[in-house]
């Protein structure tokens, strides 16, 4: 029997939960562990993009039935073009993260032992290729719950220090809350599907074949969206984000951010196009409107943020909600029947989906590059750093562009076809939606420049002028296995901003399985050199022209500018007539981002305090200035508190019963058999 | 002995075996309260014995030994032994006062036969009359629990719902199987000998066998 790709995959799970074992022999070693572990790890996601791309490629699904778990509800696992591409994400960012970790785990070395981490990297990175492989509810929430508790540990393994542990709970708490609503939609589901006496409705192909009445079939949705919403983060339900992700040890943010969170866009959609299948406009508009509020609200709050990591976990509620939208169009799109509309859409959304993995994990990479050579989170300590690790600092920018947007990369293309899916919703019938909708495409402009702004901050705050810190660590350029990981991901980047064609063409599989239809005859119309995503009068894109024209003009600027003799002098500075000017007084991350914070300050809760010190000769020459400023996110007060609050209450009464007399718990046992005896006899 | 007399008798144990619950209710002195659960057990017994032999079943007989033996003399033993042993007072207190006791005892014999009254319309048993003597023996028992603050007392009070539960038994399907049976009485024995030990235990934690004291273990707010 030859392998087809759902073996692959199969064996790179097998691998990836042998791999523990492996890895806790070896825990006396610890630079063999990091090399073998995540060598292992390197292999296995390679194995599991072979496999994801076979299958998308071919378009063709398989299934396997495991005959383990529990008796008579066997595990199905099915490898459909969905799940390939889902499975291609994962896998390509996982090894270039794992051979980036290669290099960072071993920052780590001789402070603590990394075995722990490599252990729960491996069932972290198992757990997500079970998710997208499994075919029933059954393992499908395993899978689930092994990712969720993997990447628990993973939050928790700098334990000593307070604020991991406490984002840990907090991320495990939303993992949880999540997953009990994903359990009870799938439970409405099987339900529905077979009847509620019989247990043979947990396969996503008895879900498949049957007919959902409409009330409970929103139901099953709006829970499962409730849940997957939780772990990817969307506004109000991102709190955690911002929390786990900064704490971690880069390597894992970079894969919790990049691909995690996309796990949970694997769900709506297969619990959407494919279990449900069929479902009214509305639903889409809930998709698209908290896409909306999250793309607009992440990026502003990452705008107001100074520590790296924590923007950049921001920016991930940024990414999510630009997804949600692509997937959101397509769902009413498809609900009108506009197959063709819906396509554009839905690839807008996948393809965003692998953009940001790459440069998310690419943008984390290299924050965790930073804050292993500098040990330093807050940007305001930070500066000039592209003197001392020139290779970080160019590769961060890839990722700065590719995140903001901006041509020749690969985020400007996914956006770019986002938007054209919003000009094209006037051809939709609901005059509502044909007014509206382009509001949204509004939205969606204004986070664009935001997030451009936002990395003009991160990077030219981060990188350029100088040191800004009090003591001056001793910085080294990143290793070459950090190097390696970075420089794949910035490729990918490239590539896939560069020959979109080929991309789309290649993932027109998902689409075509999910909505019958897709945009590759017509994206992919004037060769691979152009990019037509509905018809070239229309709109198109060339990526390869684009690049060479940015690279010309770079080239021309550099010769002209910078080569040619007494181009570049070197001079004191102008200091305004005041003489004692330093580091410190340099442009910094608060003060890029005051006049955003002016203009939308409403949404956010800003405390800004300035004190002058006491011990002045006059008013008007203070010795020193003490300034503040607190900028918190007004849904912790809203939604947060309100729900913590009354838990805590509710748990104060229910803990009345405790009396801690006998004779009380006695008189409880005998007033409910009285009762029981009186009602039930 | 025909089946009338049979009836009668058993109907009169029935009686004493509530009449001694009442008592055990009533009773302010430990002492006292012990050989109180000694004569039911021995109401018991002779209701078992007298059961079995109407009915022709011969393992009761067993079962009636096994009652006489271990409710009778032995656990009665144990707690005198416990008592004298860890000096304890020889008064009983009370959360409820008597008189209340008594009238919630009375509502619970009343609801018990409200409730077995669908039971004993359908029951051809010599027995039937007495299962809600037994379920309100059973309910005194707890009510003899909740109402008591000393641990030995408490105990009792158990051990007497153990005594309804048995007479339930052999009223209302002439006793269990004698496997059955065995295992339960030796369930009693040992729970009587843990109780023991925890009995200990306490004593030497708190200094008293009040369980109000334990009321010191809940855990702040």
């Amino acid at each position: 029997m030859n392998p087809g790709p759902i073996d692959l995959a199969s064996i790179s799970v097998i691998i990836l939960l042998c791999a523990p074992l492996l890895v806790s022999l070896l825990s006396r070693s610890q630079r063999l562990l990091i090399y073998s572990g995540f060598a292992l790890t390197a292999a296995a996601s390679l194995l599991a993009v072979f496999a994801g791309a076979w299958t998308v490629w071919s378009g063709e699904t398989q299934k396997l039935i495991m005959l383990i778990g529990l008796p008579d509800l066997p595990f199905h696992l099915r490898l459909d073009p969905l799940a390939g591409f889902f499975l291609v994400v994962i896998g390509l960012l996982s090894f270039f993260v794992s051979v980036y970790s290669i290099g960072y785990v071993k920052g780590f070395l001789g402070k603590r032992s990394v075995t722990s981490l490599a252990i729960f990297y491996c069932l972290f990175l198992a757990g997500m290729y079970m998710v997208v492989l499994s075919d029933d509810a059954l393992i499908f929430l395993i899978s689930w719950e092994v990712m969720a508790a993997a990447s628990y540990f993973l939050v928790m393994f700098e334990d000593e220090r307070i604020e991991n542990r406490r984002a840990a709970f907090l991320y495990m708490v939303v993992a949880h809350v999540g997953a009990i609503a994903i359990l009870l939609s799938f439970g409405v589901l099987a339900g529905l599907a077979t009847g509620f006496g019989s247990f043979s409705g947990y396969t996503f192909d008895a879900m498949r074949s049957a007919h959902f009445p409409t009330e409970w079939a929103t139901v099953a949705f709006l829970l499962s969206f409730f849940g997957f919403a939780a772990k990817a983060g969307v506004v109000p339900l991102h709190v955690w984000l911002p929390e786990a992700h900064p704490v971690a040890p880069s390597n894992v943010s970079a894969l919790m951010s990049g691909v995690m969170l996309k796990t949970a866009i694997y769900g709506i959609i297969r619990v959407t196009f494919d279990l449900i299948r069929v479902f009214p406009w509305w639903w889409g508009a809930i998709v698209l409107v908290f896409g909306l509020v999250s793309a607009v609200m992440g990026v502003l709050y990452a705008l107001m943020q100074h520590d790296l990591k924590r923007l950049l976990a921001y920016h991930s509620v940024e990414n999510i909600g630009i997804i949600l939208i692509g997937i959101g169009l397509a769902m009413i799109f498809t609900a009108f029947k506009l197959p063709l509309l819906a396509a554009l859409a839905l690839t807008a959304g996948i393809y965003h989906t692998l953009n940001h993995a790459m440069f998310k994990g690419l943008l984390f990479m290299g924050a965790g590059a930073v804050l292993h050579a500098t040990h330093e989170r807050n940007m305001e300590e930070m500066g000039g750093l592209i003197h001392l690790m020139p290779w970080t600092a160019a590769l961060f920018l890839i990722g700065c562009i590719s995140i903001s947007a901006l041509p020749p990369f690969n985020g400007f293309v996914s956006e770019w076809l986002t938007f054209q899916a919003f000009l094209l919703s006037p051809s939709l019938p609901s005059p509502l939606l044909k007014l509206l909708i382009p509001m949204g495409a509004a939205l969606l402009a204004l986070t664009g420049a935001l997030a451009a702004a936002c990395f003009v901050k991160a990077f030219g705050v981060t990188f350029l002028g100088h040191w800004r810190g009090h003591h001056r660590p001793n910085v080294r350029e990143a290793d070459w296995p950090m190097r390696i990981g970075m420089i794949m991901a910035a490729a990918a980047c490239l590539f896939l901003g560069i020959l979109p064609t080929l991309a789309i063409g290649w993932m027109d599989a998902v689409p075509q399985q999910l909505i019958g239809t897709s945009i590759g005859t017509s994206a992919g119309a004037f060769g691979w050199m152009w990019l037509t995503p509905v018809a070239y009068q229309r709109a198109s894109y060339s990526g390869p022209i684009v690049f060479f024209g940015i690279l010309g003009i770079v080239i021309a600027a550099y010769l002209l500018l910078h080569v040619r003799p007494g181009a570049i002098q070197r001079v004191p500075i102008w200091d305004c007539g005041f003489e004692k000017i330093d580091q410190r007084m340099q442009y910094n991350a608060t003060s890029f981002a005051m006049p955003i914070r002016r203009i939308f300050g409403f949404l956010f809760n800003v405390k800004e305090r300035v004190r002058t010190s006491q011990q002045t000769v006059h008013k008007a020459f203070p010795k020193k200035l003490y300034y503040s400023l607190h900028v918190r996110d007004r849904f912790w007060g809203w939604l947060y508190k309100p729900v913590i609050a009354a838990s805590f209450w509710g748990s104060r009464k229910v803990g009345r019963l405790q009396q801690g007399r006998i004779q009380a718990y006695l008189i409880y046992s005998f007033v409910t058999i009285i009762v029981l005896l009186v009602f039930l006899r | 002995m025909n089946l009338a007399v049979a009836a009668q008798i058993i109907s009169f144990l029935a009686a004493l075996v509530l009449l001694s619950a009442f008592g055990m209710l009533v009773q302010r002195r430990m002492y006292g309260l012990i050989h109180l659960f000694a004569w039911q057990g021995l109401f018991l017994s002779i209701s078992t014995a007298v059961v079995g032999f109407v009915a022709g079943k011969h393992h009761l007989y067993i079962s009636s030994v096994l009652t006489l033996s271990l409710k009778v003399v032995l656990l009665p033993y144990i707690l005198h032994v416990l008592i004298q042993r860890l000096k304890i007072q020889k008064e009983v207190e009370t959360v409820v006062n008597v008189p209340m006791t008594m009238l919630i005892g009375i509502a619970l014999v009343i609801f018990s036969y409200h409730l077995t009254a669908p039971v004993r319309e359908i029951s051809t048993l010599v027995t039937r009359s007495v299962l809600a003597i037994a379920l309100a023996t059973v309910m005194i028992g707890l009510l003899m629990m909740i109402t008591r603050r000393h641990a030995v007392t408490q105990i009792i009070g158990f051990l007497a719902m153990e005594n309804g539960l048995f007479f339930a038994a052999t009223s209302a399907t002439y006793g269990m199987p004698l496997v059955v049976e065995l295992g339960v009485a030796l369930d009693v024995l040992i729970a009587a000998f843990i109780f023991g030990i925890f009995f200990f235990h306490i004593h030497t934690t708190f200094d008293s066998l009040d369980v109000e004291q334990m009321a010191r273990l809940k855990e702040g707010d």
